[in-house]
């Protein structure tokens, strides 16, 4: 571990010595956290990053004094503006809550109350802490509104969170970790669940708060685009330890422990180069699609209530035989709609789609599924996607039985294929929850191979992963492609991703496709206003004069 | 909202057909029919049966019965009773205030102890509280409504004689406090079953809401506990209750019917057993069509209500 500087008290807004954090009995491991030390300067931005189950939000909570009973801390100290935290009352922390140190969360849609209106979530803050006057009240609460650059700050205090998006969620989030000017304000996770462009202005706007305001921010996070965009220093935690802390530039330029190593490497970078394309396999065109709509209608026409969403508006592509076709686009473009439409877990409305010369969206279900085989997905949840009832080889075999395969084969082929996407033969008998999300992704794609299929939608396959899983997953997926010619559809949010596999992308905006082409296009020199947005707004990717106090990584 | 409500409705009024039609068949499916307890009376002649069905309009097609009935009864004409000949909306008027006064009570009694057992329960899970909790629930839905009746009556009025054994009131004392002693036992009879299955309910609800994001929040705002859970849990987890309200309507009627029979409550079970026993059809189909239409109505109300109550429907 890296010596830690000597700050005196009067530098460090928080400091946290030695600070160990037990989990109950039975677990993995015996500590959430344990020895970890560091200092958050005043007026800067600590950045602490991990990869999943690496102590990142225990420390968090801890620091709030939200940590649940069933994990103590077990041994030393932390240092809040001068206070100590640990071994305080109940009552003490709690008035320090939301008044010295405030936290915003990661989802943005489930961290308001749905039954109050957005200002009296705000000012109920400041009457936690008996501060100021009905009146007063919400005379701040707009004020604040105003300063997270909400549109209307007047109206919005009435609004009830479920009228506003995601990203105004967030800004209400802040608006509340601010009503009582916090020396400390803790974000865990803030930007995680938002669309890109979205989480480019968050991470601005939190920035431009703290400059202005000389306020401590701690902000955890996985990711390290993000760091290179706003950290001033760095922790980087694995499993409960900090492994490596330092000046941003530091770490993220020559970082010194191999597992910070590890993980800087995994990150997904915008190549900009096009994917070497493999000798050409089978003939051609294996997919094509032509003016393809789906319109979604709920409520009901006969009161008129009714509600129609396009979601899918006149898209059309081609996909050769062989090659991947990235789709990417916010939430709401109708990506994830393009997708189950494509595998007919849908029905279009307009449009056709020809696989292998056939035009499939008119196909009845019955003279679908013979071809059902030859076209199978990926799906996003690796914990959700499988059933935890069945014995992985269950899981493997039942599709392919199903369509007439001797199951003596199925159990071989399976057996073959779980060796061959990186698992255990073991695997075989074995359940669900005993695998990790990475070895589940892996089991959702030997499924979806059992099929020999020609073609793959793998919608969100890897999103749910840990940077180091996603880079192998990816890898796999490639090698898979190499050695069987499979085509395939890779639907992600996630414009780094896509660029690292995919040999053509496709933007969606609003259901239609705006953009289409290499990723030397897509993101050296983007033709449509929209993809520029999308490419400028990926964390940690900008030239670096725009970015003055940040580093480029 | 609008055309959600006129949606809802439409679809009560398909549900009160289904119920009047097959109510009619099944009653009329009983072996002997309307005039059974007749035939078992030694001064009736079969001429005087023949007469009595000319005149009762029984000799006609089953079909034509029931258009005929259900005509009358949209136009408010819901029959007369066989008894004595009294409207069956009056024979039904004379018993509803014992019955709503006896569900209203239990409800009242089933709502606020099971929710404050369920708060509780999940605020404290896995304590001596929550097992005994479980456990009384348990005891509750496995012993029949009648055997609890059964059990007040011998303790509370044979043995310790607190309570009356049955009886809206004294004949003579009409006081409001004498209704209400009569009351007691009955309501909190016909409420235990409910309080358990309530409490239980809000328990898993609460706990549902206590695991939600915004109570961190909440928590991470520095506000008290108290706060937190009148403020943020207790609403939230209330809305699928409010539901679950309307939805336990029919079970508090059947229940009703049994405690009303145990505590010779003048209710409309014991009129919906009297009227089976003396084949009174006109006042039995008008219950059924009664009970049919206020569990509806309930089921409606706490729609409304917890559209009214959640901004995420009121609003959209």
């Amino acid at each position: 571990m890296a010596a830690i500087e000597a700050v005196t008290i009067d530098e460090a807004a928080l400091s946290v010595r030695g600070l160990t954090v037990d989990l109950p009995k039975g677990m993995e491991r015996t500590h959430a956290v344990e020895n970890i030390s560091f200092d958050l300067k005043r007026g800067q931005i600590l950045c602490i990053i991990g990869e999943s189950g690496s102590g990142k939000s225990v420390t968090a909570n801890t620091i709030m004094g939200l940590l649940p009973k069933l994990i103590p801390v077990s041994s030393g100290a932390i240092h809040l503006d001068g206070r100590t935290i640990v071994g305080a009352s109940p009552k003490e922390l709690r008035g320090l809550r939301g008044r010295i140190v405030s936290m915003i969360f990661q989802d943005p849609l489930s961290a308001l109350n749905p039954l109050m209106t957005v200002g009296e979530q705000i000012t109920e803050v400041l009457m936690a802490h008996g501060v100021g006057t009905k009146a007063s009240r919400r005379n701040r609460a707009i004020e604040l509104l105003t300063e997270v650059g909400l549109p209307d700050p007047e109206l919005m205090y009435y609004q009830y969170p479920f009228r506003l998006s995601g990203g105004q969620r967030q800004r209400v989030m802040i608006a509340m970790a601010l009503a009582l000017e916090p020396t400390v304000l803790i974000a865990d996770e803030p930007t995680t669940a938002l669309d890109v462009t979205t989480q480019a202005q968050i991470l601005k706007l939190i920035r431009d708060i703290q400059r202005r305001k000389g306020m401590s921010v701690m902000f955890i996070t996985h990711d390290f685009g993000v760091v290179a965009e706003i950290a001033d220093s760095v922790v980087v935690m694995e499993k409960g330890r900090i492994v490596e802390q330092g000046s941003a530039e530091q770490v993220l330029k020559s970082p010194t422990h191999p597992y910070t190593q590890r993980l800087i490497a995994a990150v997904p970078h915008l190549t900009g180069k096009d994917r070497v394309p493999q000798e050409k396999v089978g003939d051609g065109t294996i997919l094509k699609v032509e003016g393809l709509s789906k319109t979604y209608r709920s409520g009901s026409a006969l009161f008129g209530s009714q509600r129609i969403v396009p979601a899918v508006k006149e898209v059309s592509f081609e996909l050769a035989a062989g090659r991947t076709l990235g789709v990417v686009g916010e939430s709401g473009s109708g990506k994830s709609s393009l997708g189950r439409l494509l595998i007919k877990l849908q029905d279009s409305d307009g449009g056709r789609i020809l696989f292998e010369g056939r035009d499939i969206a008119k196909l009845s279900e019955t003279e679908f599924r013979p071809l059902r085989p030859k076209i199978q997905m990926i799906f996003q949840d690796p914990f959700a996607s499988l059933n935890p009832r069945s014995t992985i080889g269950q899981i493997l075999t039942v599709g392919p039985v199903a369509h007439g395969m001797p199951y003596a084969q199925a159990r071989e082929e399976a057996r073959a294929l779980l060796s061959h996407v990186g698992l255990d033969a073991g695997a075989f008998g074995r359940y669900p929850h005993e695998f990790s999300g990475g070895q589940r992704q892996r089991i959702g794609i030997a499924r979806a191979l059992m099929f020999k299929p020609k073609l793959l939608i793998a919608d969100e396959a890897v999103s749910a992963l840990d940077v180091s899983i996603q880079a192998q997953i990816l890898k796999l997926l490639d090698q898979i492609q190499r050695e069987t010619g499979v085509s395939m559809i890779f639907i992600t949010h996630d414009l780094r991703v896509a660029s690292q596999i995919c040999d053509e992308i496709a933007v969606m905006q609003k259901g239609r496709i705006v953009e289409h082409g290499p990723p030397s296009q897509i993101f050296l020199d983007p033709q449509s206003a929209y993809t520029r947005e999308l490419v400028a707004a990926i964390p940690g990717e900008r030239p670096r004069s725009t970015r003055p106090a940040a580093v480029n990584i | 909202m609008r055309g959600f409500l006129l949606n809802r409705l439409s679809q009560s009024l398909v549900l009160l057909l289904i119920v009047s039609v097959i109510g009619f068949v099944v009653l009329n499916l009983i072996p002997g029919g309307p005039l059974a307890q007749f035939g078992l009376d030694p001064s009736m002649t079969q001429d005087d049966l023949n007469r009595l069905k000319e005149q009762l309009g029984l000799n006609r097609p089953l079909w034509m019965q029931y258009l005929d009935w259900a005509w009358r009864l949209v136009q408010g004409d819901w029959g007369h009773s066989f008894r004595d000949g009294a409207p069956v909306l009056d024979v039904i008027g004379r018993h509803l205030v014992a019955t709503l006064l006896l569900m209203g009570s239990s409800t009242v009694i089933a709502i606020a102890i099971g929710t404050w057992i369920g708060i509780r329960g999940a605020t404290h899970r896995y304590s001596v509280f929550d097992y005994l909790a479980t456990v009384g629930a348990m005891v509750a839905l496995s012993i029949p409504t009648f055997w609890f009746g059964l059990l007040g009556i011998y303790v509370f009025s044979l043995r310790l004689g607190w309570l009356p054994a049955g009886n809206m009131y004294t004949i003579g004392d009409g006081s409001a406090l004498n209704y209400l002693h009569h009351l007691i036992m009955p309501s909190i009879v016909l409420a235990l079953v409910h309080v358990a299955i309530w409490s239980r309910y809000m328990r898993t609800a609460t706990l549902d809401v206590i695991s939600q994001e915004f109570v961190k929040t909440a928590r991470a705002k520095g506000l008290s506990e108290r706060r937190i859970l009148m403020k943020h849990v207790v609403g939230n987890a209330l809305l699928p209750m409010i539901t679950l309200a309307g939805m336990q309507l029919p079970s508090v009627l059947t229940g009703a019917l049994v405690t009303e029979t145990v505590f010779t409550w003048p209710g409309m079970g014991r009129l919906f057993l009297d009227s089976l026993g003396y084949s009174d059809y006109p006042v039995v189909m008008g219950l059924l069509m009664f009970s049919a239409i206020l569990v509806v109505l309930c089921n409606l109300i706490a729609d409304i209500v917890v559209a009214i109550i959640d901004p995420r429907i009121r609003l959209s």
